[in-house]
Order: C-alpha cells, then structure tokens, then sequence
C-alpha cells in the first residue's frame, strides 16, 4: 500500500508494522506526531502494544528498558534535550543488553533555543553503546525500524533510527508500506535469552565486580562487531521480500570519482543531486552515505574512499574543541592502512537548520579541487563572520 | 520536476492543501515531496508550503528557493509580502480572489490566476464565514490551473484525507475544478 506519510509517522509505521508490545514515550517538537499517531495505533488496536504515558524522557527510558527486560518489544522516540536526558539510561539499555529501538529526530542543541536539525544530539550519545542508523527518506525510516528489531534483538543491542528535524520529520514523501504478514515473515517474535518473570528468578543489572565487568564489556564490543555483516545480510534478505536493500552505506557514482563527499542524513540525498549536477559539468564527483554511523562501517569505508583523489566530508555537527565528528571518523578508518590515503578535507555546515542545497556541494567540490591537499581542519560553509 | 509554494496564513489550511494535492499526485503513480515552511505556525500568520512533483524519485531535501508557480490561498498576502520571490519565469499566480486576475499588478513575466475559493468555501459552510476554510476548493482551481490532473483523484484523496465533512469538501473541489480554466 502506498501512502503520502510524514517522517515521524514512517516511525510510528515501522514501530506498528514491527508489532512493537511496549511504548514508552513523551512528546516533544518536532518528534510529537510520532508519540500522537503510535497513541492512536494503540487506542484503535491496529496496534497490539502497551502505551505508557511518563513524566519524562528518563522515564521513557526506564519504562522501554523495563519492558524488554520483562521480554517485550520495545519502541520509543524522542528528539534533542529529551534525548540528552535520556543519556544515563542509554549507557544502561546497552549495557543491560535491552535491544529497545528508538527514534530520534535530530534536532540542534539549546541554547540557543532551536527545532531545527543538526546532528549533535544522537552524536553526543555516540559512545553509548547503541547502534545508529541515520536515515535520508521516510521510506529508508519506515524500513529501517523494522530491520533496526530484527539486528537488535539478534545482537541484544539498542538501536537508534535517526532523521532530520523538518527536512525529514515534517516532510510527506510516497511510503511504501509493505503487508503485515509478509513483515512478520521477516521479523520473528522478540526472545530474549532470559527475561524478568517470577516463575524463573534473575538479578538484572546487579553489582559487578572488577572480576566481571571487563568481560561484559568485551562482549558488548564483540557483538558490536558483528552488527556490519547482520546489517548486510538482514539487509539483503529485505531486498529479496520488499524490493529495497538496507545496507551500512550508500555509494552513488563513486567507481570512477575524482571527489567522493561523505554525508549522512538528508544532506546524503541532496548530495545525489550536487553529484549529478557537478557531472553534467564535467566534474566526476560521487557520494559516499553513511547510513549507519556505530557501529563505523570501517570496512565499507576503507573500500570505497581511496578510489577518489579527494574525499569531502560534510558534517552537520561539531565535536567543540575537534572537528566535524564524521570527518574524525572517516581520517581514522583511513589512518595507518597500506592503501593509498585520499586527502580528507572537512566541511561544516547546515547547523541548526540552515539549509544544505546542491550548489552547496558544487561549491565544496569547488573549494576541494582547487587545492592539493586541506590546509585547515573544518572549512566552514555558509557561516556568517 | 514541477515546484509549487503556497501562501497562506495559519489556521487556513494551507499545509493541509499542499498535502491533499501530494495525495492526489501519488495516486497517479507521480512522486511527490511535500512540506511545510520549518517553523511553528501561528494562527493568523503568514504560513509557506511547499510541494515537488517529478516522475522519478526526488532526492533534493533543500528548501525550494525558485518555484515553477505560486498560490496565494490568503489575498491579503499580495500586498504583505512579496509572493513573488524567487518565482520562474513564465510562472502562474494563483490567487484566492473575487476580482479579475488583471486588477493585480504583477511583473509581466508572470501569468495570473484568480478563483474565487472563498465564496466556493462559505457556499458549502466549510469553516465559518469569519474563517473559511478554502484549502479543498483553491486545490481543485490548482490542479486544473496547472493541468497537474483530472478531479477524480483529488476527490478520493479529499475523501481519505480530509476528517471533516469530506464530502463537503469534495464538492467545494469539483466546483472550482469546474470554475477554473487550464492556464499553463
């Protein structure tokens, strides 16, 4: 069935096509109609879920987190400052192995008091243990929330589903919602390993000695490694029964590049276009999307860059006091390998909203080729001085 | 790729116009983008939508800053603003008007429209006569105006998409598809 959804309501699609069990949510601009049309789903019983009103995000948190303990599935979302208070709680959803899936609207940091995206608060989260998907249409959301259970609850891991404030969440697209039975046929009902119920006793979270807690931690490394190849292979198979492939990165036009942009986000899509203008002017540029940020497709990444002479990363976000943090992450996959090492020039832009155009990317293709190699660490665009 | 903005003011609709008409595209198999301006509506104030319509997939997420055609669901708004920013040229005017479309002064470069959604809106007591509703009737004018398609699937979008009183609202749409003449 094909339908004309908003961003946020692809989320409450995936979550109901995904037969979420428990939801735990608070609302929040501009995430609110993802909380709204889940609360409906559940009052008319198209979805079969508990919906758990809280005070807070923390409580969200806690209450998804209790839930997938108790062995349910869990769904929640938020946006910003909610996911910021939600950061204790996200350190524990990961590291009690509870594989919740949340979406999270990225939307820029107060103060300065903003609605509007730029990526910084899932990027703060980025050491929390959570897998992160970001995502560049509804259909992508819509899909990847329905594959984010499935990796998760295979690795007992949380993931995030993460989309642009407005240029995502508030903006119609055509969704293709698939059939609920051929979904169930892809997405097994969630059985965890072991779960909270008083007919079979366990302590969950308790104290962990120095002798213990390394090892827990390998583990959760261990498992995060695993997430690139299940990421693939589930992947793959939600080609084979929808037609569209959910894969770790999206490489458009790179196999002859001379200038590849890593992007992620919105950006990565209007990127496609900055890509097929700079062609038409002679410029073979290509577009290298990270669609899933933790774990880093490393391999991915170390595969497709170096086919370019240049790589131009674009982040939407700044790690204060370093750089762009995609830039960061594309240096380091790139640092001490034996193949060749394209220079990586960085380009902050888009903060807080302000809009990431084609001809933005014309102009970075621009600024990247006239020079050999990047003579400072964050060129900023469109910043007023 | 076809690009529309809409002008009106909050509290009439104009969002909800700019997604029943992206309803009514994709049911002809068309692919549609559809949102409005990034901000927070206020009841009253100026309010921007917009729409893409193309054959193939649209990958473009930046704001559209030079639209093929412009429709001004609020009248008031021609002298406030300029609704003219950006627009191509060649580009139609829709407005939401009782008066001859040679009564507004605009650049020659662009053609104008006008169909009276108003008096269509309080005709079939959609909203009140302080506040009418006019989004359902401007976008059965804009899909004629425009040539975008026929008045059947803008009726069933209406059908679907509007909660309140869609058969009001559908009849508000045929009569200004009717009214309308193709202008583009």
């Amino acid at each position: 069935m094909k339908k004309v959804i908003m961003g946020n309501h692809a989320l409450s699609w995936g979550a109901q096509l995904g037969r979420a069990q428990v939801i735990a949510a608070y609302p929040i601009t501009p995430q609110t109609q993802v909380v709204e049309l889940l609360s409906e789903m559940c009052a008319s019983k198209t979805l079969d879920a508990k919906f758990i009103k809280v005070e807070s995000e923390h409580s969200a948190m806690a209450a998804c987190i209790a839930a997938s303990i108790a062995g349910a599935r869990t769904f929640t979302a938020t946006s910003a400052q909610g996911l910021a208070l939600m950061h204790e709680l996200l350190h524990w959803a990961s590291g009690g192995r509870n594989p919740v899936v949340m979406g999270n609207i990225n939307r820029a940091m107060a103060p300065g008091w903003s609605i509007w995206t730029d990526q910084n608060d899932s990027l703060s989260q980025r050491d929390t243990g959570w897998i992160q998907f970001y995502c560049s249409s509804n259909q992508e959301v819509m899909d990847t929330v329905v594959q984010a259970f499935r990796v998760s609850e295979e690795l007992m891991i949380p993931s995030m589903v993460i989309l642009d404030a407005f240029a995502l969440s508030h903006t119609y697209e055509v969704v293709d919602i698939p059939d609920q039975d051929k979904v169930d046929g892809y997405l097994p009902p969630f059985k965890p390993p072991v779960r909270l119920t008083p007919s079979d006793p366990h302590a969950f979270g308790g104290l962990t000695s120095p002798e213990h807690y390394f090892e827990l931690r390998y583990k959760l490394q261990k498992d995060m490694e695993k997430v690139p190849d299940l990421v693939e292979e589930t992947g793959r198979e939600y080609e084979k029964l929808f037609g569209r492939y959910l894969g770790q990165v999206e490489d458009y036009r790179c196999d002859d590049a001379e200038i590849i942009f890593v992007t992620s986000g919105t950006a990565g899509y209007t990127a496609r276009v900055g890509v097929d203008q700079l062609r038409q002017d002679g410029i073979k540029a290509g577009n290298l999307r990270i669609k899933m940020f933790r774990p880093f497709p490393f391999a991915k990444v170390r595969e497709i860059l170096p086919r370019a002479a240049k790589v131009a990363v674009v982040d939407r976000n700044i790690s204060y006091g370093h750089h762009g943090v995609f830039y960061q992450e594309v240096k380091s996959a790139l640092y001490g390998r034996d193949h060749d090492r394209p220079p990586v020039f960085g380009y902050i832009t888009g903060l807080g909203g302000r809009d990431i155009m084609p001809e933005t990317f014309k102009e970075m293709a621009r600024m990247t080729l006239a020079k050999d190699k990047p003579e400072e660490d964050i060129t900023w665009m469109g910043v007023k001085r | 790729m076809i690009e529309i903005r809409f002008h009106g003011r909050g509290g009439q609709g104009t969002v909800v116009a700019s997604k029943v008409l992206a309803d009514a595209l994709a049911k002809e198999g068309n692919y549609v983008q559809a949102y409005p301006e990034f901000g927070v509506e206020r009841r009253g104030a100026p309010v921007i939508a917009f729409i893409r319509i193309d054959d193939k997939p649209i990958y473009d997420k930046s704001r559209i800053y030079a639209p093929n055609h412009v429709v001004v669901v609020d009248p008031t708004l021609v002298e406030a603003i300029d609704v003219t920013e950006g627009l191509k040229e060649g580009g139609l005017i829709i407005i939401n008007s009782e008066k001859n479309p040679a009564s507004f002064e605009f650049p020659a470069k662009y053609k104008v429209a006008t169909i009276n959604a108003t008096g269509i809106a309080v005709k079939h007591k959609l909203g009140s006569m302080a506040a009418p509703i006019v989004n359902t009737a401007i976008v059965g004018a804009v899909v004629k105006m425009l040539g975008l398609t026929k008045i059947e699937p803008l009726l069933a979008a209406i059908k679907e998409g509007v909660p309140t009183r869609p058969e009001d609202n559908m009849a508000a749409a045929e009569e200004a598809y009717e009214l309308a003449e193709k202008s583009v």
